[in-house]
């Protein structure tokens, strides 16, 4: 007997109904702050892009410079 | 007549601060997208408590609170059902792929989902039209359940109170549109977790808590004398606290209705699925999961523990069972105990939290036959698009929808309420879920495996709710005059089987196997589809 009520049909239900709510809120509170705004990520992908592009080009001009000196 | 007096001035700062929310989410509305999803950029909490709040009817709290009064806590299956099913699955695997897709199909509508992930306009008309049919049904119901409910407790008029309450849901629905339904849902939401919450804990608390109030809830069964419970019993019925007869016609309606029908319908109702458009990204989901997981347990959890405990408060107080108090009506049964055991203020808190529940489920019922009328039909047969003449046809599309809603309430016979709600759920799990499931997951399902899933699913379950299902053949007569006998084939189990048992696999087989025999979808329509989904 679990929580006054014989048949395991019924206790399962209930502890099922409290066990899928704890499912939702631990899954809220381990993703809370996961999968944010998509043009953020995108953006972030740009700058990331745009600081490697940049990186490549010094890479290169200090590649120059150096055969120039 | 001071008490009905104290009751008006709350009812009347209730609807003042609906129509004040209704207000302020007029102001913020400018664009089609803001009307139909909300700009796509709702809070968490709003979203999670407007889903919640719209999921949840009266219906669910009183009619099905009370019907686990008359056959215990087996109802519980459902509850573990809408919190798994209807929250946790539908956000994390249905939500975010559709709020993507959505996003990447520019789509503002649940069938101009589907029709712009399937490039098909018929699927947009024909899946508006059986949105705007079916829940003309559905919407009338929990209309006429509203009105009732004012005209036993305010003791105003029932033609009176239904015109009244359909103008006010109208008004913000018109102006608002989304967010005036989702804003104030949020505050319906609210009101209906705090009712529900003082209800749980001062039920066990009354009863001298959990494990005791079971326990003696358990032990009912063999003090009643057996008179009491003979006719529930020769349908199933063995306690409580304990599962009805397995293939009982009881075990078959809590099993195919309401568990698997009500509980696995919810991942395809439209004005659910539109609100996973309605957010700006994953985060926001992530976070509603929280949120409505919580308030189902309390909403649907305390309406059927409370329905199964009340059995035990009357047969304490007037040696009665719940059922034998209220005359045999079960939707009294809620009522009936929170008049007799809880004290006055807690009654009109709770009348208050029915009035929101209802009003909350009908003002998204509206909106979603509005704009299924406005966009998804007349958009697309005239192939005038977009822009504010979207908007204008929406909000007539609205209006049309309340006043079929209020002219149902007068024509509809008095126990329709349940049986609508039921089968509003049936249609549209067996037109829409296995083409939603596979315009998500499979890539392989064609435009023509789609339409066939639709069609056959739909006409099926009509079928089946017209002529073989007792509960709807029964209402609507049409085999009666016909044959003679209430169903087409009267032995048992079938005529209560609920439709979707029947028409919702059947949908899926024929949605696979016309999938497979026709043409693939285009590469590049696909990977619009897909971008950035499942990520």
């Amino acid at each position: 007997m679990v929580l006054g009520i014989n048949d395991p049909w019924i206790w399962g239900a209930y502890i099922g109904c409290i066990l899928v709510t704890l499912l939702c809120v631990i899954y809220g509170i381990l993703n809370w702050n996961k999968g944010g705004e998509d043009e953020e990520g995108q953006v972030k992908e740009e700058v990331k892009w745009h600081k490697k592009e940049k990186e490549m080009e010094e890479d290169e001009l200090g590649l120059w410079d150096e055969h120039d000196a | 007549m001071n008490e009905l007096l104290m009751l008006s001035i709350i009812v009347i700062i209730y609807l003042f601060l609906t129509g004040y929310v209704g207000y302020v989410a007029w102001r913020r509305t400018k664009t089609a997208d803001d009307y139909m999803v909300a700009g796509r950029e709702t809070h968490p909490f709003i979203m999670a408590l407007s889903y919640g709040a719209t999921f949840i009817s009266t219906a669910a709290i009183v009619g099905f609170g009370g019907v686990s009064g008359v056959y215990g806590m087996g109802l519980l299956w459902l509850t573990f059902l809408n919190i798994l099913v209807g929250i946790f699955i539908a956000f994390v695997f249905f939500g975010k792929r559709t709020r993507k897709m959505g996003h990447n199909l520019g789509a503002l509508t649940f069938p101009e989902f589907l029709s712009k992930r399937f490039d098909s306009k018929f699927i947009q008309y024909f899946s508006g039209l059986v949105i705007f049919l079916g829940m003309t049904l559905y919407a009338s119901v929990v209309l006429i359940g509203m009105a009732r409910f004012a005209e036993t407790t305010l003791s105003i008029d029932y033609s009176v109170a239904l015109i009244v309450l359909a103008v006010i849901v109208a008004l913000y629905v018109i102006f608002g549109g989304i967010r005036g339904v989702m804003y104030t849902d949020a505050l319906q939401g609210s009101i209906m977790f705090i009712g529900m919450f003082i209800l749980l804990v001062a039920t066990y608390w009354m009863l001298g808590g959990v494990e005791h109030a079971n326990q003696a809830l358990t032990n009912l069964v063999n003090i009643v004398p057996a008179d009491a419970t003979a006719k529930a019993t020769a349908t199933g019925f063995t306690g409580w606290t304990s599962m009805p007869a397995l293939g009982s016609p009881f075990w078959w309606t809590l099993v195919s209705t309401l568990i698997l029908g009500v509980g696995i319908g919810v991942l395809s109702q439209p004005q659910l699925v539109v609100r996973f458009m309605t957010v700006k990204s994953n985060r926001e989901l992530n976070r509603a999961v929280l949120v409505g997981g919580i308030f189902i347990l309390l909403m649907t959890g305390t309406a059927f523990i409370v329905g199964a405990l009340s059995n035990l408060y009357f047969f304490d107080t007037a040696g009665k069972l719940a059922i034998q108090v209220v005359n045999g009506n079960a939707d009294k049964i809620i009522p009936a105990f929170i008049t007799a055991a809880m004290p006055l203020w807690f009654a009109y808190i709770f009348m208050i939290t029915l009035l929101s529940a209802a009003m909350s489920t009908l003002s998204a019922q509206i909106h979603t036959q509005g704009t299924a009328l406005g966009r998804d039909i007349y958009e697309t047969l005239t192939k005038k698009t977009g822009g504010a003449a979207s908007v204008y046809i929406a909000r007539l599309g609205i209006a049309i929808a309340m006043i079929i809603a209020v002219i149902m309430g007068f024509i509809l016979p008095p126990n329709i309420i349940a049986v609508g709600t039921s089968m509003w759920f049936s249609i549209t799990a067996a037109a829409f879920l296995s083409m939603y499931v596979f315009a998500l997951f499979w890539k392989g399902c064609t435009k023509a495996g789609a339409i066939s899933g639709l069609v056959v699913g739909t006409f099926l379950s009509f079928f089946w709710l017209i002529l073989e299902f007792q509960k709807s053949a029964e209402a609507l007569g049409i085999v009666k005059a016909l044959t003679g006998s209430a169903v087409l084939v009267p032995s048992l189990p079938w005529p209560t089987v609920d439709p979707i048992i029947i028409s919702l696999p059947i949908a899926f087989v024929v949605t696979v196997v016309v999938s497979l025999l026709t043409k693939k979808p285009s590469k590049e329509h696909m990977e619009q589809c897909f971008n950035g989904v499942g990520k």
